[in-house]
């Protein structure tokens, strides 16, 4: 878990804390802190920030009835939210994700995988499965990538990715993953745009393959 | 979750003393740990009514006027509110002085509710900390995370008030990631330097935490 290197830049955490980054991202960025203790602690620190601004507003009053219907619902029974657990290399949030089910395999061609877990208008974020070895088609990205390791590893040319380590990739950075020996790469992606391959899926299929 | 050593804090709790201001910092040489979190904890360990009352009465008022802040009306921030101070009775259990403020956990409630009712969809948040069930309450770590947004607060007063404003922006959730990476640059430093000192010291007692 310590052996995380490769963190949530500053601004980006800021964002998260504040509940600004659109949930694609938000969920990559919950699963790493699942998995950092550094990027934890930063998001802590942010949330002090926070807390000091929040008791710094100014206050407004509130009504008389607001009091006292909390007051009376204190007792009052309630569902709490379902508590996803952490399942093999699957932290929390991405079994939130999944619904707590298993990922569901879709072939990408050269025994690379996928599950699409969640898409809106403003990014989608899927389960990537990678033999060892294997090169992830280069791409460039139109807007923004980030891409958490949870089994195995990848490299590319900006560095070594092992598990727990986050990449963040914008629309400058064209870069070729390549899966690491051993284990097959499994890494939680998301992007905010289309990834632009440049060979292994022609660029007509990408509406097929939603990627 | 952490045994309470009442001991400690009976021995800590200061007498009820006239009201001069609602808020006492630990700041200034004082060793005691603040009254929220006294009042928090009494909620946690005890559900403590009384003490819940104190922390409504605290944070009703400014959690109001910090929501309308964003342009949500009265009525649809007191709907808000009053979420956000259910979920403080009952979560409390997930409240840990030794990691965050009293104001530093409730911003974080109330942002998760902000943003979750305005886009209708519940985000995968963090796993919880899993914490050593037999860890005891550590008064010298409560108040250093209290000595620390202390400091925090002193920094985001020497800030001017354009500095200040983008500031409070990107901690209401109004800047994108690039926005604040862009326009923070100019006054963070000293809010760097709190931020990073808060991180080592949340990051020291997470390391404990796993050991």
């Amino acid at each position: 878990m310590s052996a995380v290197t490769h963190h949530v830049p500053d601004a980006m955490l800021a964002a998260y804390a504040a509940g600004r980054l659109p949930k694609a991202f938000a969920a990559v960025i919950a699963a790493h802190i699942s998995l950092c203790e550094d990027c934890r602690a930063a998001l802590g620190a942010h949330h002090a920030v926070g807390g000091a601004i929040l008791e710094e507003t100014s206050k407004v009053d509130v009504s008389a009835a607001l009091k006292s219907d909390v007051l009376e619902l204190l007792d009052s029974p309630f569902t709490p939210e379902p508590v996803y657990e952490r399942k093999g290399v699957y932290p929390g949030p991405v079994m939130e994700l999944l619904k707590g089910r298993e990922p569901k395999w879709k072939t990408l061609g050269m025994g690379v995988r996928q599950d699409i877990l969640f898409g809106d208008a403003e990014g989608s974020v899927r389960l990537l499965f990678i033999p060892p070895g294997q090169a992830v088609p280069d791409h460039s990205h139109n807007g923004l990538e980030l891409t958490l390791v949870l089994q195995g590893s990848f490299s590319d040319e900006t560095g070594v990715f092992g598990v727990g380590d986050l990449e963040v990739a914008d629309e400058h950075l064209e870069h070729t993953p390549i899966a690491g020996d051993g284990a097959p790469c499994i890494c939680l992606a998301a992007t905010d745009a289309p990834l632009r391959f440049r060979a292994f899926v022609p660029r007509l299929m990408q509406p097929l393959f939603r990627i | 979750m952490l045994s309470v050593n009442t001991t400690l804090l009976n021995a800590e709790r200061r007498p009820a003393k006239p009201q001069i201001s609602e808020r006492k910092s630990v700041s200034q040489g004082s060793h005691e740990i603040s009254q929220q979190t006294q009042w928090m904890l009494a909620v946690r360990d005890s559900r403590d009514r009384d003490a819940f009352v104190k922390l409504f009465d605290f944070f009703a008022p400014r959690l109001k006027g910090f929501i309308m802040r964003t342009g949500t009306s009265s009525h649809q921030a007191e709907e808000i509110v009053q979420d956000v101070m259910l979920t403080v009775w009952r979560k409390a259990a997930q409240f840990d002085p030794h990691r965050a403020q009293v104001s530093a956990w409730v911003y974080q409630i109330a942002r998760n509710r902000q943003i979750d009712l305005a886009r209708k969809e519940n985000r995968p948040l963090p796993e919880e900390l899993k914490e050593d069930p037999g860890q005891e309450q550590d008064a010298s770590q409560i108040l250093g995370v209290e000595q620390e947004t202390a400091k925090l607060r002193l920094a985001l007063k020497t800030l001017n008030p354009d500095q200040r404003e983008i500031i409070e922006q990107a901690y209401l959730g109004e800047l994108t990631h690039h926005e604040i990476s862009a326009k923070t640059g100019i006054p963070l430093g000293t809010i760097k330097s709190r931020i990073r000192l808060g991180l080592a010291r949340l990051r020291h007692e997470l390391k404990d935490l796993t050991q």
